[in-house]
């Protein structure tokens, strides 16, 4: 009875609190880092340092006023937000932590689930995602979010060909879709994916920057043209759904990467033995590290990179990405039957 | 199936999350509609005609294009796991697939279905695809 | 009843009210809705089949990209409502045209699946675990049934020309 269903449920619990608490806070930390790029000091007035703006954030939120505009659909318009969130969330279920751990005397697994499809699931997911914007725009009856969500669509749709192309050498390589699995074939194997796949992981960033619409890849949103994007006619709480699922989407894309390429939960070198003192800090201590580093790049990224022209953004997931992700594909084919 | 029942359990906690929030939030904040603010956003100005024009068939074009890929890589993913069983022989299967779906491809990117206009160059090849 | 039967019962009992919802609606996109709905319920019931690989691909290909492309084409096309240019008193069967051959299809269909369900039996049953496993799908797949995969690719490339030839602009190329 512990087992079955009250350590899963309060496992779930705690990562989906976990996550809305990192994404509130991953807004607080690129306003800082973004204001820190341009010599400015970013949020300074809720709480010292403003670490208290998230709370304000969500208060303010809380209370606007919710428009539906008179032309709307209105189940559509209120579906969409919630259809974007929800994918964004359950995405976590097949994320490991951890290994198996020993708490109080129970074993307990840092992961919610281990289904033997986890990394499909996770495609699965990342597919569905795509009908938030695209019923955004539709239910708004607005041209702007109707332009913005059309060009999203395509934009992630692009995209995902690219990555889940490029992810079936990843496959390749560990011989399991369980994202616990990939991990442990990464210590066996005695290397991190990102050594041995790199343009593999190259290009699952670009892709990941592209399908959480993240600059240089944001046109979904590109102020200047769509003012708000597929989003222009939200507002209060249905707007901060999307704003939410776009942060939760990138830590969803870091940790991912994090799982494939830089060997999940493991420390560097993990078959080392003179790095073996790495074990003492906990397994999820380097999980987090490791993600952290990545929505580091994120931020990093649109603090650097201008935004890309949307005929720029097609050729690049078309002509670019697909061919390499298919090179990539068939070379590691070719090497790993080699091999055996 | 216990992992799945997770994911079940996720996906209500998830959504339950979402729709309470909406539901909190319509009761939390005002409510003072104005035909000013309930019109759609076009800048400032009145808004002109109806926003559910038609579209370019170029994103039809990308949404089959998509799907077309999808079913090819949906066959990959039992190859990758396989192919230890399977050798050279199941490698050069793949290989002809891979070979017929480039065909494909290099024809979709010569008929210019993959281009959306911008510089000269795309602009002059891109003839015969409509907008 | 056991948790796994509530499921089953719960999944089919979605998919086929969502099914029925999807012909029944005027609205397009409200039908797309109800059948990416119905796809998901599809995907949980592969699940209960102890069949996870089709069950993802379920929402990866289905739910994922064909509707994607419904979704696409309706918002392109803009049709807000279903065109009704028959007369609504009339039984289906009588009205002339697409429709007198739409209602006969559903005819067939329903004979013909009548007629599976009450001759299905025993055949077609796998042994414990032969879908489990995405490897054992891949190793069937690429010895018993290598021709229809390569078949397979040349229909997808003949939609990909199609397509093309489709969205091509009259009187040119």
């Amino acid at each position: 009875m512990v087992d079955t269903l009250v350590i899963p449920l309060l496992k779930i619990v705690i990562v989906l609190n976990a996550t809305l608490v990192a994404v509130t806070y991953m807004v607080l930390l690129e306003r800082k880092v973004i204001a820190w790029a341009q010599s400015r000091l970013g949020p300074m007035r809720v709480g010292p340092y403003g670490i208290l703006q998230p709370v304000a954030d969500a208060v303010k939120l809380m209370i606007k006023e919710d428009i539906t505009p008179v032309r709307a659909d209105k189940w559509v318009f209120t579906a969409a937000p919630i259809i974007s969130m929800v994918p964004a969330l359950i995405v976590y279920a097949v994320i490991p932590f951890g290994p198996k751990i020993t708490l109080f005397g129970r074993q307990v697994s840092l992961y919610i689930t281990d289904i033997n499809v986890g990394l499909l699931y996770i495609v699965s997911v990342a597919s569905v995602g795509v009908y938030g914007i695209i019923l955004a725009g539709y239910a708004s009856n607005s041209k702007f979010p109707l332009l913005a969500s059309l060009r999203a669509s395509a934009q992630l749709i692009s995209y995902e060909v690219a990555v889940t192309l490029t992810l079936v050498s990843v496959i390749l390589m560990a011989g399991t879709l369980s994202m616990v699995g990939i991990v442990d074939a990464q210590y066996n194997q005695h290397v991190w994916y990102v050594i041995a796949q790199p343009v593999a992981f190259v290009l699952v960033l670009i892709g990941g920057l592209a399908e959480t619409n993240r600059a240089p890849f944001d046109l979904p949103e590109a102020e200047q043209e769509l003012t708000g994007g597929f989003h222009t006619e939200y507002s209060g709480m249905r707007f901060a759904l999307f704003f939410l699922a776009e942060y939760a989407n990138m830590i969803v894309v870091s940790s991912v990467v994090t799982t494939l390429f830089l060997g999940g939960w493991l420390p560097p070198f993990p078959n080392t033995p003179a790095l073996h003192f790495l074990y003492a800090i906990p397994s999820w201590i380097w999980f987090f590290l490791k993600s952290f580093f990545f929505l580091y790049v994120f931020i990093w990224v649109r603090a650097t990179l201008p935004r890309y022209r949307y005929d720029q953004l097609m050729r690049l997931g078309w002509k670019v990405l697909i061919p390499l992700a298919i090179l990539n594909l068939v070379v590691t084919g070719i090497v790993k039957v080699m091999l055996m | 199936m216990q992992g799945w029942l997770s994911i079940l359990i996720m996906i209500a906690l998830g959504a339950g999350f979402a729709l309470i929030s909406v539901v909190l939030s319509s009761f939390l904040g005002p409510r003072k509609p104005t035909p000013e603010k309930l019109a759609p956003y076009e800048c400032g100005m009145p808004p002109v005609g109806d926003a559910r024009e038609r579209q370019s068939v170029k994103f039809y074009l990308v949404a089959m294009i998509f799907l077309l890929f999808d079913i090819e890589i949906a066959f990959l993913y039992p190859w990758a796991m396989a192919l230890r069983d399977l050798g050279w022989n199941g490698f050069a299967q793949v290989l002809l697939f891979i070979a017929l779906l480039l065909a494909g491809y290099v024809y979709v990117w010569r008929k210019g279905a993959l281009d959306w206009g911008g510089d000269q160059a795309t602009a002059r090849r891109r003839s015969t695809i409509g907008d | 009843m056991a948790p796994e039967t509530l499921a089953f019962y719960a999944f089919g009992a979605v998919a086929v009210v969502a099914s029925l919802l999807v012909i029944a609606q005027r609205n397009p996109i409200y039908s797309v809705l109800l059948l990416i709905a119905s796809f998901g319920a599809l995907s949980g019931l592969y699940v209960l089949l102890d069949a996870p690989f089709v069950a993802v691909i379920q929402i990866i290909v289905y739910a994922g990209a064909i509707m994607v492309l419904f979704l696409f084409v309706v918002m392109l096309l803009n049709a807000p409502h279903e065109e009704t240019e028959y007369d609504e008193r009339v039984h289906p069967l009588l009205r002339p045209g697409p429709m007198r051959f739409g209602a006969l299809l559903a005819l067939v269909l329903a004979g013909e699946l009548s007629w599976a369900l009450t001759r299905s039996g025993d055949s077609g049953r796998f042994p414990a675990g032969a879908v489990a496993s995405v490897r054992a799908i891949g190793r069937s797949l690429f010895t018993d049934y290598a021709f229809p995969f390569e078949v397979t690719s040349i229909l997808i490339l003949v939609a990909m020309v199609g397509a093309v030839l489709l969205a091509r602009r009259e009187g040119r190329g």
